[in-house]
């Protein structure tokens, strides 16, 4: 029966249940898609790691985790040392050169990165013809709706020459011929990072450790442990951002019971009043409350799962290409209980000051 | 069944004294139905509220079925509320959201009878002729039939006692006729005892035995 009068308290008002559910519906969302996007464009990240079919990635000493920027000097020295070592069969060096918006070009050698990565599947065009040619993968070409033969500017005082569409996975999003590259940028002889193949799968810890000695103070990682350190777990800038996401999603959910919650123990209080006169304690007054935010907290969950979808979709359509945001059904049921912790927070006020209501004013409220 | 001695209640209202019981005696048999008429500031509604436990009294004693009520905490008199009063309303007061049965159910809910309507539950409908209204929200119900939701939600669970504070006050002539009889059938059919507050001599005169009050005390 408590169920009952619950789900008829929410149904009396519906158009305040409804926005109440929503707004909670949207901290949820919150939660899902910046978890979804971290994950989506971590997951990218990796996917285009794997994709150069590297075993070995040797990076200049003081880059980070996600970015490629900071070149090394005399990169080509650097490649034909790492070349000459023992059971190294192929290597290939690339310059990533930033264009601003979270978004850069990678300078390769086609010849050597197709050696590399088993070779770009065109879905237009082909390789390389001239100096000012670009390749971009097929994720960035529907989203700029470009085709090949079409120029662009990338805002770097140049206008590119689309080449070629690629199929994605592999590396970067846009790909230029190195020596032009480095020509543009004055960057002549260096490379952001060199990749590396080798043998055998169980020679990589052997020529790791090798190279590590070779090449004092550069940064040598296997590509699986690069892989690994591009998680959620690993870069603290996005954990640090989902935490702060997590606690305005609690803040909101707390926030909108509250307000909901407070102006229906207003409202209702001379139906408090009678349940007092019926002999309901103060644990049932308190309860009622509290299932009716629980209650919204699992309709506004519901919502915001829903509405994850919808702001997929909306990345999808409007964001920049390298955004991608992954569904995480993992987290449905996390973000749920955010929710519920919000919500039931926010219900503890207005419960209590229902619970404590004296019977004979409220009776008399009108 | 009902033992009042010397009650007092005093409240506060901002700074002031407020004196709404200055001594009341009054004692009511089992099965008895007594009328409590007087004048606004009488003190009536006040001696119900402390009758059904909604409030305590301020000194004396009060006692319903051998149960001193002076000495009970908050949750002894919401114990005694579940099972052991009931209140009529002059307003009804039914919870706008439920239907009628659902306003009679959730009294026995609150009183931790789950399960099945009981052979009372529907007995009481029956002789309270609501049977067919059951469905219906209160804003569908006419005056008379949400009062007799009321009683029958007052009585559902069986109470010692039925206090009904102006059970006609907000009925025509005829509502205010089947009401009344419904609770001298109550009282003589189930033995329920009944004091019920009421302005209206011709309501009082239903009652076996009328009370009155003026200032605090019982006049006669």
């Amino acid at each position: 029966m408590i169920y009952r009068l619950v789900w008829e308290n929410l149904k009396h008002r519906p158009v305040r249940t409804f926005l109440s559910a929503i707004f909670i519906g949207i901290s949820v969302t919150l939660i899902l898609t910046i978890v979804g996007l971290s994950r989506g464009v971590l997951d990218d990240i990796q996917q285009r790691a794997r994709g150069t079919g590297a075993d070995i990635v040797i990076r200049p000493p003081s880059s980070a985790v996600l970015g490629f920027t900071g070149n090394m000097k005399g990169g080509e020295k650097l490649e034909a040392l790492v070349r000459e070592r023992p059971h190294v069969t192929l290597t290939t060096g690339t310059l990533v050169q930033s264009i601003g918006n979270f978004q850069s070009i990678t300078g390769i050698n086609l010849k050597e990165f197709n050696a590399m990565s088993g070779g770009f599947n065109y879905r237009e065009g082909g390789p390389f013809q001239r100096p000012d040619d670009l390749m971009v993968d097929d994720s960035y070409a529907r989203s700029k709706h470009l085709h090949v033969g079409e120029e662009l500017d990338l805002g770097n005082g140049k206008k590119w020459h689309i080449c070629a569409i690629v199929e994605p996975g592999k590396l970067s999003q846009l790909f230029a011929q190195i020596g032009p590259l480095q020509e543009m940028y004055s960057a002549t002889g260096e490379f952001s990072a060199i990749y590396v193949k080798v043998d055998q799968p169980a020679n990589i810890p052997a020529v790791k450790e090798d190279l590590k000695e070779q090449l004092d103070g550069y940064q040598v990682y296997t590509m699986e442990e690069l892989i690994g350190l591009i998680s959620v777990d690993n870069v603290s800038l996005v954990k640090g951002f989902t935490q702060v996401v997590i606690g305005i999603a609690v803040i909101v959910g707390f926030l909108v019971v509250l307000l909901t919650m407070y102006t229906a123990v207003l409202e209702r209080t001379r139906e408090i009043g009678i349940l007092k006169a019926l002999g309901a304690s103060p644990a049932y007054i308190l309860g009622i409350l509290m299932r009716e935010a629980i209650l919204l907290a699992v309709c506004g969950s519901l919502a915001g799962i829903i509405m994850a979808f919808g702001s997929r979709y909306l990345i999808y359509r409007f964001a920049p290409p390298f955004l991608s945001q992954m569904i995480v059904p993992d987290w449905w049921l996390k973000a749920g209980a955010i929710s519920l912790i919000g919500a039931a927070l926010g219900a503890i006020y207005p419960g209590l000051k229902a619970a404590r209501q004296d019977a004979i004013e409220a009776l008399s409220y009108d | 069944m009902i033992e009042i001695r010397n009650l007092k209640k005093i409240f506060y209202t901002g700074e002031v004294e407020v004196h709404a019981l200055r001594g009341v005696d009054l004692s009511v048999a089992q099965g008895e139905f007594v009328a409590v008429s007087g004048p606004s500031g009488s003190g009536k509604s006040t001696l119900f509220h402390i009758l059904g436990g909604l409030t305590p009294p301020t000194s004396g004693s009060i006692h319903i079925n051998g149960r001193d009520l002076l000495g009970m905490t908050d949750a002894e008199r919401t114990e005694l509320r579940k099972t052991g009063v009931g209140f009529v309303f002059q307003k009804y007061n039914l919870l706008p959201t439920l239907t009628a049965a659902e306003n009679i159910e959730i009294a026995r809910d609150i009183a931790g009878r789950k399960g099945p309507r009981s052979a009372q539950f529907e007995e009481i409908v029956k002789l309270l002729g609501i049977a067919g209204r059951l469905d219906h929200k209160p804003r569908a119900l006419s005056g008379g039939e949400q009062q007799r939701v009321a009683i029958a939600r007052a009585v559902v669970n069986d109470p010692g006692l039925l206090l009904a504070d102006e059970p006609t006050g907000n009925l025509d002539s005829e509502n205010s006729v089947a009401v009344l009889k419904i609770l001298v059938d109550l009282n003589a059919r189930l033995g329920q005892t009944i004091l019920m507050i009421t302005h209206d001599p011709e309501a009082a005169s239903f009652a076996h035995r009328i009370v009155r009050m003026k200032d605090g005390r019982i006049v006669h």
